[in-house]
């Protein structure tokens, strides 16, 4: 198995729960890696914390585990330094858009050439379900036993309007199509953000009876469909799938090198 | 050009948390949990080498290997 080579096989199994889709993100993006035949030193991926931000310690590339919400700030750090680098940032919704929000909307804005990835179960996995900004309406979380009143973010939405080049949605059942994403997303040269609907069982499953991981995987099945499709028109509810942003616009490193340069010329 | 078909099918034990995704989307019914709560293929000569199992695997537990999609059968 070729895909043996990214991992860190010393420390599986790893440490999520059964059936936690984290660990499917995983797969899919060792495959997304393998398929472009990328070396583990040309890859950076950073995380930040949370029980998805732990997916950098089973990767076989360069990788940092900095700090709740600011992975973005770090990677920025390193792409700069080190531009001709694939950097990929795993996020949790909480690590991306609760206490990372800021960081996460000015990395878009810059466009600097990260894929981003929100790994989204609309939860606090790691500390014990409290409810997220993706959690949505009317769900139960260990912080709303009386069902949520909050609206979630549209991560699609919200990373277009900040200025993200590349943007799209997939959900761990739909598992070709999420490597045929990551793939394109780490190929982009521009800030790319890719939302995962992913499942939580131990805690946004079992508070919201929604079954165990296959069943949790139905819904996901279920509740989306691939983007522009009709069904949408008829059941708004349905969540889309797919790219819904891929655009060339000026790179924040290459704009910075164009700096540097004339900075140099200017001392001459 | 035919379909690829199945060359060898590996289910790591230890990695397998038992989750049963693999069992619930198996097209062809090939897996089972065993009674150790571990899935197991119970039907390998049903399988039709679609790789679903091992692409959603959230425990990287299964390898499927399949025949060059040139082979013949
Ligand atoms: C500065 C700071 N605030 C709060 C925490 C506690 N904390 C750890 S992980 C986490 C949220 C995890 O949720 P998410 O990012 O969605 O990841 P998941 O565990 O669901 O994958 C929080 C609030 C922390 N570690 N650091
Ligand atoms: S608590 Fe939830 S997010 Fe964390 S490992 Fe378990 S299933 Fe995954
Ligand atoms: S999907 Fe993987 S972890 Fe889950 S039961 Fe099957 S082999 Fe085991
Ligand atoms: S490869 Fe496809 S048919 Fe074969 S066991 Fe896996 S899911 Fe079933
Ligand atoms: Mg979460």
């Amino acid at each position: 198995m070729t895909i043996r080579k990214y991992l860190r096989e010393r420390f599986f199994p790893h440490m999520w729960c059964p059936g936690c889709g984290h660990g499917t993100v995983l797969n899919a993006l060792v495959r997304a890696i393998e398929t472009m035949g990328m070396s583990r030193n040309e890859i950076v991926m950073v995380s930040g914390i949370g029980c998805s931000s732990r997916i950098t310690g089973y990767v076989d590339v360069h990788t940092l585990h900095t700090l709740h919400g600011r992975a973005l700030a770090f990677a920025t750090g390193v792409k700069l330094s080190k531009p001709e680098l694939n950097v990929i940032v795993p996020m949790g919704d909480g690590d991306a858009l609760a206490i990372g929000g800021n960081h996460f909307i000015h990395a878009a804005r810059r466009n600097i050439a990260i894929t981003a990835l929100v790994m989204n179960n609309r939860i606090y996995g790691m500390t014990g379900g409290q409810y997220s900004p993706l959690s949505g309406c009317d769900v139960m979380a260990a912080t709303a036993p009386y069902s949520t009143i909050d609206p979630a973010f549209d991560v699609v939405a919200l990373s277009v309007a900040a200025g993200a080049t590349f943007v799209a949605r997939c959900t761990t059942y739909h598992v070709k199509e999420m490597i045929d994403i990551l793939r394109q997303a780490i190929l982009h040269e521009g800030f790319s953000v890719v939302e995962i609907l992913s499942q939580c069982p131990t805690y946004f499953g079992r508070a919201n009876k929604l079954g165990d991981a296959a069943e949790m995987l139905r819904g996901l099945k279920e509740g989306t469909v691939p983007v522009g499709s009709e069904a949408k028109q008829k059941n708004p509810a349905l969540i889309e799938r797919g790219i819904f942003a891929q655009q060339e616009k000026p790179e924040y490193c290459a704009e910075y090198e164009k700096i540097m340069q004339r900075a140099r010329a200017g001392r001459e | 050009m035919t379909r690829p078909k199945l060359k060898s099918f590996h289910l790591q034990r230890e990695w397998c948390k038992g989750c049963g995704i693999c069992v619930a989307f198996c097209p062809t019914s090939v897996l089972e949990m065993d009674s150790q709560g571990k899935a197991t293929a119970v039907r390998l000569e049903a399988c039709i080498a679609c790789g679903m199992c091992m692409l959603r695997c959230p425990d990287l537990a299964i390898t499927v290997e399949t025949t060059d999609k040139e082979e013949k059968p």
